[in-house]
C-alpha cells in the first residue's frame, strides 16, 4: 500500500511526517512490533498466573529433574538432556533466520531459500520434540498413589524412585477385553484403568519393607522430597483413592494436578505458535522459491516473519527457565 | 488520486469496503443498534428495582420465558445487569467509539490516503460484527444469557453448572469476547502505524490534533491491556471445558466435591482487571481527545496547555497499568499491597485534574459556541469531574472497604467513565456528522437531547451516591427483604423514573441523526471553522481524501483567534478571521504557536 503514502519518500528518517519511516521501520513491521508487544503480553498473562501458583505450593512443587529424565531410544535417565538439545535447534533455528534475513538484505535468492527452508527444519524438530515430550509426560515414568485428602504418594528404594511394577505382585488390572483396536469406544468413555490396584499396592507395601514412601512435600533447604517413615506412609497410603500414571489435567503422577494443567497449557499454546511460525515460513519460503520477493525488489516480509520467528524463540527461553531450569 | 481506479461495486462500496470513512460508519451504526439493546435493558432492570416485583406488560412482552406474569425472574435481572455491562463497556463504548472516530478522523487529520491497512482495518470491522452478533445470538440462549456479571469472576464463570447463565449462555459470551479481542487488536494495530508512518508532510507529532494522541495512546493501551484478557478468558475456558483448575479449588456442588485442586479465583481478579482497568481509560481517552478538539474549536480559543495535554494521557496510560488492585481491595489482599495501589491510584488524579483545568481554562473567555457538540463536551467536563472526585474516596482502601460493591460504585463509574465516554461520543457525532454525511444535524433536537441527557444523568447518578453511602449494595433483585433499606425505596423510584426519561431522550437523538443523514441541511466545507485538515477535503467523499495532492501541514491544530500582535487583544486576526487552517504557512515574521 505505498500508494496510501502522500509524498514520495525523501529517505530521511525522522518524526516530522511527510511519508516518514519513524525508527526507519516500514508501517508493517511496525505492525508487527507491535503484535509481538501485544503477543507477549498474552503470555506474562500466563506466566504471571504460573508464577503465582508455583508460589502458592512453594513447597509441594514438583522438582522438573525428576519429571523430565527421559530421551528417545534409550533408557535411563538424563534429567534435562533432551529439553536441552530441543531448546538448542530452537535457537539455532532463530541463527539460520538472521542469515536469511541477511542474505535477504543482499538479494541473494537461493541463500535465503536455503537458510529459510533450515529454519522450516528447525522448527518440526523442536515441534516434534515437544510432541514426543508430552507423550512421555502423558504416559508418566513409575506410577503414584493419590489419597483422598489431595496427596501423591511415591514409591523409592535406596533414595531412588521406583515404579509401580517394580514391587507390586500380583496380576495386573490392565487387561480389558475391548481394549483392542477393533473393539469399542473405550478411549471416549472408558474409566481409565490402572495397572494394579490400590489394595495391591497396599499389600505389596506391606509384604516388601526396603520399599519407602514420599509424598509431594519437599525439604526446601535439600531441594528433595521429604521420605516418610514406614508407619506413616502405610498411614497415609491407606487413605489411596486412586492409582495415579502420567500426568493429564485432571491427574498428575509427580504431584501438583495444577502443574501439569500449567504444562500443558503454556507448552501447548508456545507450541501453537510455532507451529503458526513454521506456517507462515514454509509460505514465506514458497514466496522466495518463486521470486516474489526478487520481484519486488526487496526481502521485508523475511524480515517481518524472522521478528516473529525470533519472539517465539525467545518466549521459550522464558517458558524453558521457568518449567525446566527454576 | 491513486494511479489504480477500482471499480466499486455495491458490495465493496457498502459491505466489504476498505475505505476508512465507510468502516466508521459501520463501526458507529453497528455501536448504535448494541447501544439501543445494552441501554434498553438497563430500562428493565431499573423498573424491578424501583418496583420490586410489580408486574409490566414491557418485561412480559420482552422478557418470553424469563418472566411469569410480567415480574422478572431473579436469574434474569443478573443477565441483564450483565450484558448491559458488557454491550456498553466493549461494544458501544470501546468499539463503537474508537472504532468509529479512530478510522474517521486519523487519516483526515494526520493526511493520509487511508488507513496503512485497509484491508486488516475490513477484517477488523467484520471481527466486531462477527462478535455483536454472537453476543446478540447469546440472549436467546434458552437459560438465558451470561450471568456472571460483566467482571466475570469464576466460579460463577468457570462451572457451567453453577446458575442458568453459566451454561450456553457464557460460552457464547467468552466466543464473543475472544472475536473481540481480536477485533480490537487488529484495529488498534492499525491506527498505531497510521498515526506514526503516514503523517504528510509537516505533521509533526507534536502538531497532532489531540484527538489524535488520544486515539494513538488509546490504541497503544488497547495492545497492552486486551491481550491480558485473552490470557484471563483462555484460561478460563480450560477451566469450563477441560477440565483444568486454574481458578477453581475445593468445590461442592450439592454435596458432590468436584475434582478441581489448588487453583485460586483471585488470580482470575489479578487477570481481568489488568485489562479492566486500562479498559477504562480505553473508553474514556477518545471522549476526552474528541472534547479537547471541540471545546477549543467552539470557544474560538488556543487549547490550553497543548504539551500538558499529552503529558497527562501518556501519564493517564502508564499509570493505568498499575493500578488494578483497587478494584480487588476486599479480596483478601495484603493491606500494605493495598496501601500502594492506593497511592498509585491517588496519582492518576494529578493528570486528570491537569486535563480539566485546561478545559476550563480553554474556556475562559472564550468566544463561546454553544452548539450541541460544545454542550455536549461541557457536559462530559462536568460529569468527568463530579466522577472523578468519588474515585478519590474509593481509591483509598480505608474507605473502599466501606462501600465496596454498593450502589456509590455503580454512580461512580458511570458519571466518570458512562455518562462522560457517552457525551464524548455525542459531542463527536454532533461535530463530525457534516464530514461523514455531509449534512448538518437539527441544532434544536440536539439542544432538547442534552438538556434531558445530562438532567437526567444527574438525576440517576447522583441520588446513587446517597444510597450507595446508606449501604445499598449493587447487583441484588430486591432489596424489599432487608428492613433497613426500606427508607431507600423511594429514592430509587426517583431514579428509574429519570433513567426511563433519559432513556426515551435518547429517541430523540436517534430520530435526529436518522433524519438528517437525509434531510439535513447541506454542510459546507468547513462548518465550524475549524483549523484541522479534514475540513479542506471535499463534503462528497472520494477514495483516498483529497481529490489532488495531500496538503502539507505549517502549523499546529490551534491557531484560533491569533491577533497581529500576540500582546493586543484590539489588534487585527491574523489573516482576516478568527482561525487559521493547519495548511496555512507561516506568514514572514509569524511566531508559531
Amino acid at each position: 500500500m505505498e500508494a496510501n503514502i502522500a509524498i514520495p519518500s525523501d529517505g530521511k528518517n525522522t518524526w516530522d511526517g511527510g511519508a516518514v519511516r519513524p525508527f526507519g521501520a516500514s508501517y508493517g513491521k511496525m505492525m508487527m512490533w507491535f503484535f509481538i508487544v501485544s503477543d507477549a503480553l498474552t503470555f506474562s498473562g500466563f506466566l504471571a498466573a504460573y508464577g503465582l501458583t508455583r508460589f502458592k505450593f512453594i513447597d509441594s512443587w514438583p522438582i522438573a529433574d525428576e519429571v523430565f529424565t527421559h530421551i528417545p531410544f534409550i533408557h535411563g535417565e538424563f534429567p534435562m538432556y533432551y529439553v536441552a538439545f530441543m531448546t538448542f535447534v530452537l535457537i539455532f533455528s532463530s541463527v539460520t533466520m538472521v542469515l536469511a534475513v541477511d542474505a535477504g538484505h543482499k538479494m541473494q535468492k537461493s541463500k535465503v531459500a536455503w537458510y529459510m527452508f533450515a529454519t522450516i527444519i528447525g522448527g518440526l524438530i523442536f515441534v516434534g520434540s515437544q510432541a514426543w515430550e508430552w507423550n512421555t509426560f502423558i504416559k508418566g515414568s513409575y506410577g503414584a498413589v493419590k489419597t483422598t485428602d489431595g496427596k501423591v504418594l511415591q514409591f523409592v528404594k535406596d533414595g531412588h524412585q521406583i515404579a509401580l511394577s517394580d514391587f507390586v505382585v500380583g496380576e495386573r488390572m490392565d487387561h480389558r477385553e475391548s481394549d483392542t483396536k477393533k473393539n469399542g469406544l473405550w478411549f471416549e468413555s472408558g474409566e481409565a484403568v490402572s495397572q494394579y490396584s490400590v489394595a495391591q499396592i497396599i499389600a505389596s507395601y506391606k509384604a516388601d519393607p526396603s520399599i519407602q514412601i514420599r509424598s509431594e512435600q519437599i525439604d526446601l533447604d535439600k531441594k528433595q522430597k521429604i521420605i516418610l517413615s514406614r508407619e506413616k506412609g502405610l498411614s497415609e497410603l491407606t487413605k489411596g483413592k486412586m492409582v495415579l500414571e502420567g500426568a493429564n489435567l485432571k491427574a498428575n503422577e509427580y504431584g501438583n494436578t495444577i502443574f501439569a494443567d500449567f504444562f500443558f497449557f503454556i507448552t501447548g499454546f508456545h507450541g501453537f505458535h510455532v507451529l503458526s511460525g513454521i506456517v507462515l515460513n514454509i509460505i514465506i519460503f514458497m514466496n522466495v522459491v518463486l521470486g516474489t520477493y526478487e520481484k519486488r525488489g526487496h526481502y521485508e516480509m523475511v524480515e517481518k516473519v524472522g521478528l516473529y520467528w525470533h519472539f517465539v524463540d525467545l518466549v521459550w527461553v522464558f517458558v524453558f527457565t521457568f518449567f525446566y531450569l527454576v | 488520486m491513486s494511479e489504480h481506479h477500482h471499480k466499486e461495486t455495491f458490495v465493496t462500496k457498502y459491505i466489504f469496503s476498505q475505505d476508512h470513512k465507510m468502516i466508521s460508519k459501520q463501526f458507529l451504526v453497528t455501536g448504535m443498534f448494541m447501544g439501543i439493546i445494552g441501554v434498553f435493558m438497563s430500562m428493565l432492570f431499573r423498573m424491578q428495582i424501583a418496583w420490586p416485583e410489580e408486574s409490566f406488560s414491557l418485561i412480559e412482552a420482552f422478557l418470553g420465558p424469563h418472566q411469569t406474569d410480567g415480574v422478572m425472574n431473579p436469574d434474569m435481572y443478573l443477565a441483564l445487569v450483565t450484558i448491559h455491562g458488557t454491550i456498553m463497556v466493549f461494544f458501544v463504548l470501546t468499539a463503537g467509539l474508537s472504532g468509529t472516530f479512530s478510522n474517521l478522523l486519523i487519516p483526515l487529520q494526520i493526511g493520509a490516503r487511508d488507513m496503512a491497512s485497509g484491508f486488516l482495518n475490513m477484517v477488523s470491522y467484520w471481527l466486531f460484527f462477527i462478535s455483536s452478533v454472537i453476543m446478540v445470538i447469546s440472549l436467546f440462549v434458552e437459560a438465558g444469557p451470561a450471568s456472571a456479571g460483566w467482571t466475570i469472576y469464576p466460579p460463577l464463570s468457570a462451572l457451567p453448572q453453577a446458575i442458568p447463565g453459566s451454561g450456553a449462555g457464557m460460552t457464547l459470551w467468552l466466543v464473543a469476547m475472544a472475536i473481540f479481542i481480536a477485533s480490537s487488536l487488529i484495529g488498534s494495530l492499525n491506527y498505531i502505524v497510521t498515526i506514526f508512518n503516514l503523517r504528510t508532510k509537516g505533521m509533526k507529532m507534536t502538531r497532532l490534533p489531540l484527538t489524535m494522541w488520544a486515539f494513538f495512546i488509546t490504541a497503544i493501551i488497547g495492545v497492552v491491556s486486551f491481550p491480558v484478557l485473552l490470557s484471563a478468558a483462555l484460561l478460563l475456558i480450560f477451566d469450563r471445558s477441560f477440565g483444568t483448575s486454574f481458578y477453581l479449588s475445593d468445590i461442592f456442588i450439592s454435596g458432590e466435591v468436584l475434582h478441581y485442586q489448588g487453583g485460586s479465583p483471585v488470580l482470575f481478579e489479578h487477570l481481568f482487571w489488568f485489562l479492566g482497568h486500562p479498559e477504562v481509560y480505553i473508553v474514556l481517552l477518545p471522549a476526552l481527545g474528541i472534547t479537547s478538539e471541540i471545546i477549543s474549536t467552539h470557544s474560538r480559543k488556543p487549547i490550553f496547555g497543548y504539551r500538558a495535554m499529552i503529558m497527562s494521557i501518556m501519564a493517564i496510560a502508564f499509570l493505568s497499568t498499575i493500578v488494578w488492585g483497587h478494584h480487588m481491595f476486599i479480596s483478601g489482599m495484603n493491606p500494605f499491597l493495598g496501601s500502594v495501589f492506593t497511592f498509585t491510584t491517588l496519582l492518576i488524579a494529578i493528570p486528570s485534574a491537569v486535563k480539566a483545568f485546561n478545559y476550563i481554562t480553554t474556556l475562559w473567555k472564550g468566544n463561546l459556541q454553544l452548539n450541541p457538540a460544545m454542550l455536549f463536551s461541557i457536559g462530559l467536563v462536568s460529569t468527568f469531574v463530579t466522577g472523578g472526585l468519588t474515585g478519590l474516596v474509593l481509591g483509598d482502601s480505608a474507605l473502599d472497604i466501606a462501600i465496596h460493591d454498593t450502589y456509590f460504585v455503580v454512580a461512580h463509574f458511570h458519571l466518570v467513565m458512562g455518562v462522560s465516554a457517552i457525551f464524548g461520543m455525542y459531542a463527536g457525532i454532533y461535530h463530525w456528522f457534516p464530514k461523514m454525511y455531509g449534512r448538518m444535524m437539527n441544532k434544536t433536537m440536539g439542544y432538547w437531547h442534552f438538556w434531558i441527557s445530562i438532567i437526567c444523568a444527574y438525576g440517576v447518578f447522583w441520588p446513587m451516591h446517597f444510597i450507595g453511602l446508606a449501604g445499598l449494595p449493587r447487583r441484588y433483585y430486591s432489596n424489599t427483604a432487608f428492613p433497613m433499606f426500606d427508607d431507600l425505596a423511594d429514592v430509587n423510584v426517583v431514579i428509574t423514573i429519570f433513567a426511563l426519561i433519559g432513556g426515551a431522550g435518547q429517541l430523540i437523538f436517534l430520530a435526529n441523526f436518522f433524519i438528517s443523514i437525509y434531510r439535513g441541511k447541506k454542510a459546507t466545507q468547513n462548518p465550524w471553522n475549524s483549523n484541522t485538515i479534514e475540513w479542506t477535503t471535499p463534503v462528497e467523499h472520494v477514495h483516498g481524501n483529497w481529490p489532488g495532492k495531500i496538503p502539507e501541514v505549517h502549523r499546529w491544530a490551534y491557531d484560533y483567534s491569533k491577533r497581529v500582535d500576540p500582546n493586543d487583544d484590539d489588534s487585527d486576526y491574523l489573516h482576516g478571521q478568527d482561525f487559521v487552517l493547519q495548511t496555512t504557512p507561516l506568514l514572514d515574521g509569524e511566531e508559531p504557536s
